[in-house]
């Protein structure tokens, strides 16, 4: 069994995070080009804490399978990042930002974690705008604000509905900037395959050039995955195509904890599938929910165009049942509410799974320019896709895969249980509990880089000696490099009759009809025979043409694929072993009448963090318990 | 989750370039798509003509792609000589077929430059623009040293520039589109966005320097404003950023020509 020693801090939570930083340990200055630090993985998180661990004098390589750190995920993020900066004197503050996120994430999260998010977002702003991260302004030249769900202030900041490349941007120019002066050595097409373990401790990686082939091993003396999160598990999503959760599954499988993996969430606002060839699904982002209003007929089987039904027969119905956060109750609130009203046979489109999002309203009130000015990128993304205007008609949406909460476990130092280990951004699962609330994933990828990291890796380094990391020809690293080897061989030799994609088809549907919106026993417990099943016919089928020695990437798809088999398999059990409702993750067994999550905090006031024993063996559920010191669980209550 | 599109298919053929790697000499290859629903994009409609292909024991087209919601700046094909293809302001991976007609010859190609080596197929190589990147593109700002982010006001007009040129997407439809395969667009946004910023300005010569010069380098050629560029550009990025960087670096040239070279004391050495 795993310790997981969560290692919070004593003390007042307000003062916990500042008493920590105060007593780590540090590395003197001279000390610190010792050490060599490997950043898997160059998104928000990545790249701020690559660029910020050399500027502190670290030697960095840091990985990453985009062809360059500009593309990684972290780019699509639309809406928005908040913080506590309180600059609209709306009554915000650090305490309660923290509440809001750990309310929204339905008490699953730890204290001591969200506070320090909260504390340390004021600073991500000032470090952004620094960088020249150009955030939307009013005329006075002030920073503007906007409002996301599960909060009743306005606290987010953001560059037109591009937040996340802005942001991205800064946080490559700030690795850039690193990159040219030599302090980052950055190698791109290169993606994770294994983490090398030497003597219980994380020591390297293994590596894959996509576009040679190459397969080359890595060693330093710690390794950070900052590798984003695992939601194209369900094939289809709101993520990029090439979204994977290789390298924290393979570093699961070398030991550390993967903490509730079942916690997913699915985005209320995205556009609705279209056909069996999709391949992405587009959101639309939560900050269009400040002006637009969600509604479905009242009566189900009403197929009248929306303009001919009559304002009396519309049902707005988030209005409705949740009067005080209205259109903008919280996501996984938003999105269950969708999923019922289309199963009420209320649902809109020619698939009958769609509510409108309707701005009619927003425009007679501020004009179309306004809204324009507003929200026109993603009207025009709207357009593209469905060839319909939403300045005439309302937007058609549906709930969509966007983000995973689970992920690796990590300690308040976010060290996994394998020491020298360190997790960042949405690849842990730290900060979100059970549901993540809008704009906090770029607070979060943000906090870890810039104003975590750089502090908590010197506790661990301080405790090694400099030049102590293993030769990369140590036996560890070529059995880990033969296991890739062996796997690529597999995968080409085995000639079957479908593509890769078949299987991934497969998988997300089954993962979306039983461990998607609504989860029951009954389902899950299909989905753990299916999986396997899959699994089988996989290995023995797949079809995997080319060669292993240039750019393949149906190889690359492949591995993939293989992986999300297995965690698929996992997130279904988690999901069955934890007998509540809470946030993303809705039993239908667990609910109260009116179909509100029904939590059992003394059953599972904790984190579920599985370890692996082995192929084909079933893994040991260990658990965390979530100590609420200065915080009540209660009933989130947003009506 | 899945239901049938209403719409009527229909059948195209493609007419793509192979090439099996950087050294290989490349050629145009037919392939049919048949059974094409307009509400396809255009890279799921490759992703079924793979599936085929793979399906017949041909090697699958090699496309990069990764968001496909026109941000990431990844997907980088010329559709009938178009970078991007034939829509204004949108990426290949906005692109759908309902831009297109039954029983056409679509031909699809590499982004083009020399800087731009092809890896495989319709990839290719755009480390010049990171490397570009490298040389200056970037505001020095180290974790932890931030004033309070209000402290600066900054024009609501100026930010709004400032951040049409950081749109970029960094994929390089501007110098594929470009008879001189300039780089002048991408840099002019970058520089732009930075030097329209109050935060810019300490390090604004040494950028627009650094940066033209780092281009000069990679095998990029020069502007002759004939603004394909700007046509091709995905988000539109307007090429009176050029102007612009032009007026930077011609200012910066002289400022650097004339300056006093400061007495290479330091001050601060312990």
């Amino acid at each position: 069994m795993a310790t997981l020693d969560s290692k919070i801090p004593s003390g007042p939570l307000a003062e916990k995070w500042r008493k920590h930083k105060t007593e780590i340990k540090l590395v003197n200055p001279a000390n610190k080009r010792k050490y060599e630090v490997i950043v898997v993985g160059a998104g928000l998180a990545g790249s701020s804490a690559a660029s910020s661990l050399a500027d502190l004098g670290y030697k960095v390589k840091c990985f990453v399978f985009h062809d360059s750190p500009r593309r990684a995920h972290s780019i699509a993020a639309q809406g928005g990042i908040n913080a506590a900066k309180n600059y609209q004197n709306d009554g915000d503050s650090v305490h309660r930002l923290f509440y809001d996120t750990l309310k929204g994430g339905d008490y699953r999260a730890r204290e001591a974690n969200v506070h320090r998010l909260a504390e340390v977002s004021v600073n991500i702003i000032d470090q952004c705008v620094a960088q020249g991260v150009p955030f939307a302004r009013e005329y006075g030249g002030l920073l503007a604000n906007r409002s996301f769900g599960g909060a009743q202030v306005s606290r987010t900041f953001y560059a037109r509905g591009q937040t996340g490349q802005q942001l991205l941007l800064g946080a490559y120019s700030a690795l850039s900037r690193m990159v040219g002066a030599g302090a980052v050595d950055l190698h791109t097409n290169s993606e994770m395959l294994d983490l090398v373990v030497v003597g219980g401790q994380a020591k390297g990686v293994i590596i894959r050039n996509l576009v040679t082939g190459e397969i080359t091993r890595h060693s330093a003396d710690a390794v950070i995955l900052a590798t984003g999160g695992y939601g194209n598990v369900f094939n289809l999503s709101t993520y990029a195509r090439g979204s994977n959760t290789t390298a924290i599954w393979r570093a699961y499988k070398r030991g550390a904890c993967m903490a509730n993996p079942c916690y997913t969430q699915i985005h209320p606002t995205c556009i609705p599938v279209s056909g069996e060839y999709q391949s992405k699904l587009t959101l639309m982002s939560e900050s269009l929910r400040n002006d637009g209003r969600i509604w479905a007929p009242k009566k189900a089987g009403d197929t009248r165009a929306p303009a001919a039904i009559p304002e009396s027969e519309r049902d707005y119905y988030l209005e409705r049942l949740y009067p005080s956060f209205g259109n903008l109750a919280p996501r996984d609130i938003a999105s269950r509410a969708a999923k019922r009203i289309c199963d009420e046979g209320r649902g809109v489109g020619s698939t009958g799974l769609g509510v409108y999002l309707d701005f009619g309203d927003a425009i007679n009130r501020l004009g179309e320019p306004a809204v324009r000015e507003r929200y026109g990128n993603l009207f025009d993304i709207y357009h593209e896709i469905t060839a319909e205007s939403a300045y005439k008609a309302p937007m058609r949406i549906y709930p969509a895969v966007h983000y995973t909460m689970g992920g690796l476990w990590v300690d308040y130092n976010l060290m996994s249980n394998i020491p020298g280990l360190f997790v960042l951004g949405e690849a842990n699962f730290s900060d979100h509990g059970a549901n993540r609330l809008g704009a906090s994933a770029l607070m979060q990828g943000l906090a870890d880089g810039y104003f975590v990291i750089p502090y908590t890796i010197g506790d661990y380094l301080a405790g090694q000696k400099p030049g102590s990391r293993p030769a990369a020809d140590a036996p560890e690293f070529q059995q880990a490099e033969a296991d890739v080897r062996g796997q690529t061989t597999r995968f080409l030799a085995t000639k079957g009759n479908q593509p890769v994609s078949h299987f991934h088809k497969k998988l997300g549907k089954i993962m979306w009809d039983r461990c998607g919106m609504a989860r029951t026993k009954a389902g899950l417990e299909a989905a753990l025979q299916e999986i396997p099943a899959l699994r089988e016919e996989f290995n023995a089928s797949v079809n995997v043409p080319g060669s292993a020695d240039t750019l393949n990437q149906s190889l690359e798809k492949a591995g993939r694929v293989a992986d999300f088999l297995d965690l698929g398999e996992l997130m279904c059990r988690d999901a069955l072993t934890r007998e509540e409702s809470c946030g993303g993750h809705f039993r239908e067994e667990h609910q109260f009448p009116d179909g509100e999550c029904k939590r059992d905090d003394e059953k599972f006031g904790h984190v579920a963090a599985w370890e692996y024993q082995g192929e084909g063996k079933t893994p040991v559920r260990n658990t965390e318990a979530l100590n609420y010191e200065f915080t009540k669980m209660s009933l989130r209550n947003y009506k | 989750m899945v239901a049938a599109s209403t719409l009527k298919t229909f059948s195209v053929t493609l007419r793509v370039w192979r090439q099996a790697g950087p050294a290989a000499t490349g050629a145009f290859v037919d392939y049919p798509a048949k059974d094409i629903s307009p509400d396809m994009s255009f890279l799921e409609m490759l992703d079924v003509v793979n599936d085929e292909l793979t399906a017949q024991g041909i090697e699958p087209i090699a496309f990069a792609h990764d968001c496909r919601e026109g941000i990431c700046g990844t997907c980088s094909c010329t559709i009938n000589g178009k970078p991007h293809g034939p829509g204004k302001g949108v990426a290949t991976c906005q692109t759908y077929m309902r831009s297109f007609s039954d029983g056409d010859t679509i031909v699809v190609e590499p982004f083009r430059a020399r800087a731009f080596p092809v890896v495989k197929d319709l990839v290719v190589n755009r480390a010049a623009f990171d490397k570009i990147q490298q040389s200056g593109g970037f505001i020095t700002a180290r974790a932890g040293s931030a004033p309070d982010a209000n402290a600066l006001p900054i024009p609501k007009g100026d930010a709004d520039l400032a951040m049409d040129a950081a749109q970029c997407i960094g994929c390089g439809a501007c110098v594929a589109a470009c008879k001189n395969a300039s780089a002048m667009l991408f840099v002019s946004a970058k520089v732009g966005h930075l030097g329209l910023l109050p935060q810019g300005q300490a390090e604004r010569d040494r950028r627009v320097l650094a940066m033209v010069n780092t281009m000069d380098t990679l095998g990029f050629g020069s502007c002759t404003n004939q603004y394909e560029c700007s046509a091709a550009c995905p988000k539109l990025i307007s090429h009176d950023f050029i102007a612009r960087m032009n007026r930077d670096y011609l200012t910066a040239s002289l400022r650097s020509a004339f300056k006093v070279a400061p007495a290479n004391t330091g001050g601060g050495a312990a």
